[in-house]
């Protein structure tokens, strides 16, 4: 997994609440048997007119060429549904570093981190400024210091993770190295607890 | 303080706390099926590890497989290649697998119960949402992502923070023509699509005690719906007496020990929630819904809420690009409105329970002409079971075609998909946008629902036909 510090960039505002991860990632998609590739069926529904890559919808957003960056920023509930991991593969595989919403679905929230993807929850007051910046405007997100910027104007929000995610993400560790080192645990435990 | 029967199933299988992180919780049943493995298998492969309990795991093929002759090769080759992978993969690393053709295939969330793998006081994990399923039997159930399905094949354990407890009490007598999926419609319709999101949600009262299994899969099923990590019932002799004898249950003396051990899963009367809700049974009216989240529902007699009722603004342009997207105009009412398709079938509602509330409306009556109809059992078992009580006559005769198990127009991934700008009228679990097909506008409601449906071609308050 790749490590994630700190990041300024520009973002992509995408003013819909209850994104599920069927228009993250429509079902036609999950038949691959690889991570890879993800990236150009992000959102596809919303991005093409009749599945057409001609034919992009100029109203929404990833299409219009004012929007940029590695940060997506959303309205609440985003990742809603299915479990798919393939909805935090495609958001990364397209390029995206940090989601901010002021609220996520839970199952998302873990394949996000699990895949190096920081969710970044927000308030509403805090959303809504973000969304009322310009589109040239920037956002800075410091994992180490657990702070969202917006830096035209400065104003700054702290963000929880635990700290043990935090440390997996900031040095690219993931979950299945810790319970890899955590075998004896593990089976003494099912010694103790075969019923 | 005493305990929710939540904390005792989760303290028993918590193998380690890390300080200011998730628990190391160890997984008793691990389900797994075509669409979410693959890139597990290939990550565990790429890390040179084993499988650690590959005992512990069952696989099916479900979300790919077609609905009619199961017997000829899968025709699209990227769901043949999917499956096809899932069978290298268990043969290579040695787990059970009932593919197509095996006459234990089916819905994963179907057979799991039904084979008498799902029981009482478990930790249950499979890579998809409904999972909560699992639930209805006091089990610890829920959904996870590819990583953590490579976990569990790692190390039997995954990572998770201990979800905050939710319980909601539904108490007193059903209203006539009023079923379980009813019951889940109108609670997150109340709470709405988020309304549970951080909590592991446990359903009591005596409306739920009431319940047969069946129902209470169909409950627990949706908890995902309303963003719950998953739903419980706490077990009773109906779930005592649903496991007993299956493939896989306990057998004598390993039963009465398994018996005594799950009469001790209860909620104590002392233990506290950190949120509680109370419904009456009797408000719940059959519930059908008009938009792109299982949240925007209401009573089959109700109307579509006005825009000027939504005061944020991004709630009413939501609204508004849900009611364009499904066609449909605020205030209006559903009641009469002509839909072209229905479905009854996916984890939520494709139970021999579930078949027999159909039969019971269709029986000596006609399809109605406008309708085309998807009717598909969960799994082999329940299509058997639907011969053995001759229900396949009574569709039979009323023009219904039944197909073969899976999950088929539950999500726009096989053969089976509405097309775009028609109705569905859907006893499956999500109505977002494309989910049974792009453009495709899903009404879920209850298989009474979408039975009298079939019969009138339009939606029905099912009350009138039983009346
Ligand atoms: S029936 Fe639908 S919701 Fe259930 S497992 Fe299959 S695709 Fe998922």
């Amino acid at each position: 997994m790749q490590s994630l510090q700190k990041i300024t960039s520009r973002f992509i505002p995408l003013r819909i609440e209850n994104v599920d991860t069927d228009q993250i990632i429509p079902a036609r998609f999950l038949k691959a048997t690889t991570k890879d590739g993800f990236g150009k069926n992000l959102f596809r529904d919303w991005r093409y007119e009749n599945d057409d890559e001609a034919q992009p919808k100029t109203d929404f957003v990833l299409n219009q060429k004012q929007y940029a960056g590695e940060i997506l920023v959303a309205a609440k509930n985003f990742g809603c549904g299915s479990s798919r991991e393939h909805a935090a593969w495609s958001l990364q595989d397209y390029g995206f570093k940090v989601v901010v919403s002021s609220f996520f679905a839970d199952i998302f929230k873990n394949n996000a981190l699990n895949n190096g993807v920081l969710p970044v929850t927000v308030t509403d007051a805090f959303l809504q400024q973000i969304f009322a910046v310009g589109a040239k405007d920037t956002l800075t997100v410091d994992l180490e210091k657990q702070t969202i910027t917006i830096d035209a104007s400065g104003a700054t929000e702290k963000f929880d993770i635990n700290s043990y995610k935090k440390t997996c993400l900031l040095n690219g560790y993931d979950d299945i190295d810790y319970l890899l080192s955590m075998k004896t645990e593990i089976e003494a435990y099912e010694k103790a607890n075969q019923s | 303080m005493g305990k929710t029967i939540f904390d005792k199933i989760w303290d028993k299988h918590v193998v380690k706390i890390i300080e200011d992180g998730p628990s190391v919780v160890y997984i008793d049943k691990h389900l797994i099926h075509e669409v979410t493995s693959p890139q597990a298998f290939s990550g565990i492969e790429k890390r040179g590890a084993p499988l650690f309990r590959p005992a512990q795991i069952v696989a099916t093929a479900d979300h790919n497989v077609p609905t009619l002759h199961q017997e000829l090769p899968i025709k699209d080759a990227l769901s043949k290649f999917q499956v096809d992978t899932l069978i290298d993969n268990c043969k290579k690393h040695g787990v059970e697998l009932y593919g197509l053709g095996h006459p234990y295939q089916g819905i994963v969330h179907v057979i799991g119960p039904e084979l008498g793998l799902t029981q009482p006081g478990m930790t249950i994990v499979c890579g998809d949402s409904h999972t909560s399923t699992h639930g209805a039997f006091g089990a610890i159930a829920f959904g996870i992502g590819t990583s953590e399905v490579e976990m569990v094949f790692a190390a039997q354990c995954i990572m998770q923070s201990k979800p905050k407890l939710m319980r909601i009490n539904i108490d007193g007598a059903l209203k006539n023509g009023v079923v379980s999926k009813d019951i889940i419609l109108y609670i997150i319709a109340q709470i709405s699509a988020s309304g549970a999101t951080g909590y592991f949600v446990e359903y009591a009262g005596s409306a739920i005690r009431a319940l047969s299994m069946e129902a209470r899969m169909t409950i627990c099923n949706m908890s995902i719906e309303m963003g719950a990590r998953g739903g419980m019932i706490a077990p009773d002799q109906t779930t005592y007496d649903y496991i007993q004898g299956r493939m896989f249950a306990p057998k004598g003396a390993a039963w009465e020990q398994k018996l005594a051990a799950w009469k001790q899963l209860y909620t104590d009367a002392d233990a506290k929630f950190d949120m509680e809700i109370n419904i009456v049974a009797k408000d719940i009216d059959p519930m059908i819904t008009y938009g792109t989240n299982p949240g925007m529902g209401l009573s089959i007699q109700g109307t579509l809420p006005t825009i000027e009722s939504f005061d944020d603004v991004t709630e009413k342009q939501n609204y508004e690009k849900a009611l364009k997207y499904m066609g449909l105009t605020a205030g209006q009412t559903l009641l009469g409105m002509p839909v072209q398709n229905v479905f009854i079938g996916s984890c939520t509602n494709s139970r021999i329970e579930d078949f027999r509330l159909v039969a019971s409306i269709i029986k000596g009556k006609q399809k109605h002409p406008g309708i085309k109809t998807l009717i598909v059992p969960g799994s082999q078992e329940v299509a058997k079971q639907i011969k053995a009580e001759g229900l396949d006559k009574i569709f039979e005769a009323a023009g219904v075609e039944i197909r073969q198990a899976g999950c088929s127009a539950c999500l726009g991934m096989n053969e089976d998909k509405i097309p775009a700008g028609e109705y569905c009228i859907s006893t499956s679990n999500r109505n977002f946008e494309g989910r049974q097909g792009a453009g495709a506008r899903t009404l879920l409601a209850s298989p009474l629902t979408a039975a009298a449906a079939l019969l009138t071609g339009k939606i029905t308050d099912i009350r009138e036909i039983l009346n």
